[in-house]
This record gives C-alpha cells, structure tokens and sequence, in this order.
C-alpha cells in the first residue's frame, strides 16, 4: 500500500511540473492548470485509500464545507477582484501549513513521543512562516477590496522593530526544542503562532496598494515553501515536492513582477513606498485643457491609429464592454485599434489581459509595452482610460518623482492624449502627473462606462 | 540525520531547481494566471491536513486538524477554480465560444 501510495505520490508531482510548463503558454495554459488539478485529486485519493479513516464524519463534513465555500467564491467573485481573491486562498494555505504543524506537535506530546530535529525544526518553520503568509495575505486582501486604506501606513523604525520580532520568534522556536515540559512546550508555539501573525500583519501594513501584486506573489512563495516544510515535518514527498516547486517558482515570479515595477524586492518590502509624497518637481502645474464626447468621437474617427491605454479605472467602472465596443465601431471605420498593457495595469501582471479577455478583445490587438512604445511616435490618438502612474512621464523625466525609474508607456510621444478620469484626484500611488497638463493632452472628465457611452453614440451619430 | 531526510532533502533540492528553470520567459498576460495556479498547487497541504485529521486523537487535536483541512480545502479548490476562470477567458477569436459565459 505504501509503495503504491509513493507511485501515485510521484504521478502527482509529475502532473504538477507538466501543468506549470503548459501554463507558460496562453494556448496551453487552460489545459495545463487541469493537468495540475488531476495530480490533485490522484494525490488526495491515494492519501485517503487504505489510510485507517477513524474521522470520517469530521473529514468528509469539513472537506465538503469547504470546497463548496472555495468552489463557490472562486465561481461568483468579479474579474475585477480576483487579485484580493488569490490573496485569500493563499491565506487560507498558509494557515493550514501552520495548524498542521501545530496538529502534529499537539500529537507527539501527547504521546510524549517528541519528534527528532529534522521534524521539529521545519515544524516550527512551519508556524512562522505558514502565520506570516496568513495574517499577511488577509491584510492585502483587505487592503486590495478598500476595507482598510491601501495607502501605507508604517510608524518610525518599524523595519527595526520586526527584525526584532522575527529574532524574538526564532528564539522562541530555539526555546521550544530546548525546554522538556510537554505544556510549555505547547505555549511556546502558541506565542510562536501568534507573534508570527502579528509580524506578517506588521510586514503588509507598510506595503502600499500599488505593490500589493508584488506582495501577494511572495506570500504565494512562503506558502509553498511553508508547504515543503510541512512534507518534511510528515516525511510527505508529495508536499516536499509541490512545496518546493511553488517556492522557487514563486520567488522568480515575485522578482520578475518587482522588475516589471523597477523596484527591488527590498524596496517594496520596506520603503512605505507613496507614504511620503515628497517634491516632485512638477509644482508648475500649466493648464489643463478639458474636452467632450463629441471632439474625441471626431478625433478618433478621422485618426489612422488609435492607442487606447486601459487602467484600473476602466475596471472598477466595468467598462471592458464599453472599450470592445468602442475598438469595434473604430475598426469599423477603417482605423488601426491597438490596446497598449502595461506589465502592472490593473492590479496585478497580466490583469488588464485578463479583463479584456473577458470583454472578448482579441489578444492579437494586445501588445506590451515593449512592442508599443516604439509605435506612440506614429499613434494620432491615444485614450488613456483610468490608468495613471503607468503613463506618468516624471517616471522617465523627474529624478526627484517617487516612481522615477519604473518604465512607463510613452504616451506623451503621441499626437494627442486623451485621458479619461473621474477627476483631477491623483492615482493609487497618490503621485502627482504633468502628462495632464501637457499641450497635447485633453481630459475627457466622466466615469469610464458613462464616458465611453456617451463617445460610443457620439460616434454613431457623426456616422 | 537520517537516511530518509537525505532523500527528502534531494527531492527538495531538485523540486526547487525545476521551478527556479521553469518560470523564465513568461509573458506578462500569464503572470497572473500562473500565480493563480501555483497558488493552487500549494494547496497540496490538503494531504498534510488529510494526514493530520486521520491521526489526530482527541478534541483539541480533532479541531486543530480540521480547521487545516477546511483552510487547505478553501485554498485547493477556490485556487484551481479561479485560475480555470482566468484562462477560460483566453481565446484567440472573440466568436469561438460565443459571447463570454457570465
């Protein structure tokens, strides 16, 4: 039975491998998460098969309670929110990683059989970094759905003080292997539990709203590596495997997003990135020259080549039909629609495609920012569309800007700008932008649904 | 030391050196998507909280478990779920399927 067990164990973390190298491509990407998934269920069934189920009542109430629950939230949550929503999954991961290593150290004293240290120490890895990834993801869930503000929000030295924290923690976790009475033992590693939740809440707290993709893909890695450790703590190949592939796996997804960004890790993790607006140089603020649905209707109409830059705004508005129908109407009129994707529009690398994917836009009018930036030169009509601090030219000018650095879509370059934003508030970053008062910019004020409505019949009637 | 952590430490070593080689080229349209789908891989800890529950002796131990098992089952199922969703959408022509399932 064991032998069969390891066999369908190794199967499993096949599938796995296979699923994540079909999910490098968009043609075989669908069908590479299933094969992932079939793993799944063969790793879960041959855990279950022959094992001595004395629980089965609790086992089979609680998985179906909480498949539903997962299968249902997944199925109902808007594309909008997804971002939040992965947080939240990965959460619930990182809590079970910790309260399995906390089930089976509550075992072994209970047997009074402690466990040798290559149990006990990724035991004890396990609480802290399974909490961490709990109270963490749960913090840029409630930040990603505005419960609390995305904003970062960091006190003087508190870098210093969850170092501290984190020695403290892995004292406490010396302190556990050292000590021989079962009950301290058991209170060790609930302070050990509770003080690793209160670090991942003080880690998150400071990170703001803008950062949180970059966030969530490194609480995705400490859940899988929190994972590993949990296979080790059960002697489980499947876990060590699984875990150890997401966490390595993650980690360079975390630093591919954090490039994306230009940022460093570190600096995300630890610069209360936009909690300090500081001179951004572009105090001398000009005109702004205000327009209606009429004048960009005829703008676009008579343009050879419309660029059309979707932001988060076009999102929350639930406006991705709206912009179909509006690429629709124009490659009706003959002209050249492309939409240009930044690496982070919308709140997460690949969010923006996700949106629009929805709205059926093909992805052969996608293009990243690479591939477009070259194009503005030649663009008459750009419409940047609730999207801000990706098309804000201090990051490539100001030195002195906050998100100097991060590459950014030159839509400056075009011949006309047309921004549509709700108002002059400033972006999720909260940075200020010239591109609003350049001379070849027009805002075009409006929530993204009810703007491109009214510039869809504008457009119909100027036919 | 024993002889087993030697080889579970090898199936670790090579499970990381995989996933550091696989994520290389990775066009941004699938960051998040794979994202999405390791994050469901990782709830694989469903067979840890699967081996803890069956073990588990008593009330405490029972509830600390289950709970694991409820969170890895939350994890597993809404992780792979949501992630279907996401490449649902990934179509080449807008009139494959039709208007997108709502």
């Amino acid at each position: 039975m064991t032998n069969l067990r390891e066999a369908a164990y190794m199967i499993a973390a096949i599938l796995f491998i296979v699923g994540v190298m079909r999910l490098r491509n968009p043609a075989t990407a669908r069908s590479g998460n299933l094969t992932a998934a079939v793993g799944m269920v063969i790793a879960v069934a041959f855990t279950l098969i022959g094992a001595p189920i004395t629980n089965v009542i609790l086992l089979l109430a609680t998985a179906i309670v909480g498949a539903v629950i997962g299968a249902y939230s997944a199925r109902s949550v808007r594309m909008t929110a997804m971002p939040q929503m992965v947080a939240v999954f990965n959460g619930m991961g990182g809590g079970a990683a910790a309260l399995i290593a906390l089930a089976e150290a509550l075992h072994a004293l209970a047997h009074a059989s402690y466990p040798g240290l290559s149990e006990a120490v990724p035991g004890l890895f396990d609480m802290l970094v399974g909490s961490v990834s709990f109270t963490g993801s749960v913090i840029a869930f409630l930040k990603l759905q505005e419960w609390i503000t995305g904003r970062p929000k960091s006190f003087r030295g508190q870098n210093i003080v969850n170092a501290i924290l984190l020695v403290l923690l892995v004292l406490v976790g010396v302190a556990v292997l050292i000590v021989p009475t079962p009950s301290t033992k058991l209170l060790l590693d609930w302070i050990l539990i509770v003080g690793s939740m209160v670090l991942g809440v003080s880690i998150v707290m400071p990170v703001g709203g803008a950062d949180m993709p970059v966030i969530i893909a490194l609480l995705n890695a400490f859940t899988g590596i929190a994972a590993a450790a949990a296979g080790f703590v059960l002697q489980n190949d499947v876990l060590i495997v699984a875990g150890a592939l997401v966490g390595s796996s993650g980690t360079i997804l975390t630093l591919i997003m954090s490039r994306a960004m230009n940022r460093s890790i570190f600096n995300v993790l630890f610069s209360a990135f936009g909690a300090t607006v500081t001179a951004t140089g572009s105090s001398e603020r000009g005109e702004i020259h205000p327009t209606n649905a009429e004048e960009v209707s005829m703008l676009c109409a008579y343009a050879q080549r419309v660029v059309i830059v979707p932001g988060y705004g076009l999102a929350v508005a639930r406006a991705q039909q709206e912009c179909k129908d509006l690429m629709d109407a124009l490659v009706a009129r003959g002209v050249d629609v492309r939409f240009a994707i930044h690496p982070v529009a919308g709140r997460m690398p690949g969010h923006m495609n996700v949106l629009l994917a929805e709205a059926n836009v093909p992805y052969d009018r996608l293009y990243d920012m690479e591939d477009i930036n070259p194009e503005f030169e030649r663009t008459d009509v750009v419409l940047v569309i609730g999207a801000n601090d990706v098309v804000n030219p201090d990051a490539r000018e100001n030195p002195g800007s906050p998100i100097y650095g991060m590459p950014i879509l030159n839509v400056d370059r075009a011949k006309t700008v047309i921004v549509n934003k709700r108002s002059m508030a400033s972006g999720f970053a909260g940075i200020d932008n010239p591109l609003f008062f350049l001379p070849n910019t027009m805002m075009y004020f409006g929530d993204a649904k009810g703007a491109l409505q009214q510039l869809l019949l504008a457009l119909k009637e100027a036919a | 030391m024993h002889a087993s952590l030697l080889q579970e430490l090898f199936s670790f070593l090579l499970a990381i050196f995989v996933g550091w080689s696989l994520i290389t080229k990775i066009p941004p349209v699938l960051h998040t998507p794979l994202m999405s789908a390791t994050n469901a891989i990782h709830g694989v800890l469903v067979v840890g909280a699967l081996i803890v529950v069956v073990a588990a002796l008593g009330t405490s131990q029972l509830i600390v478990a289950g709970l694991a098992l409820f969170l890895a089952t939350l994890n597993v199922v809404g992780g792979f779920v949501v992630t279907d969703r996401m490449l649902e959408m990934f179509r080449k022509t807008p009139n494959e399927k039709g208007q997108a399932a709502k």
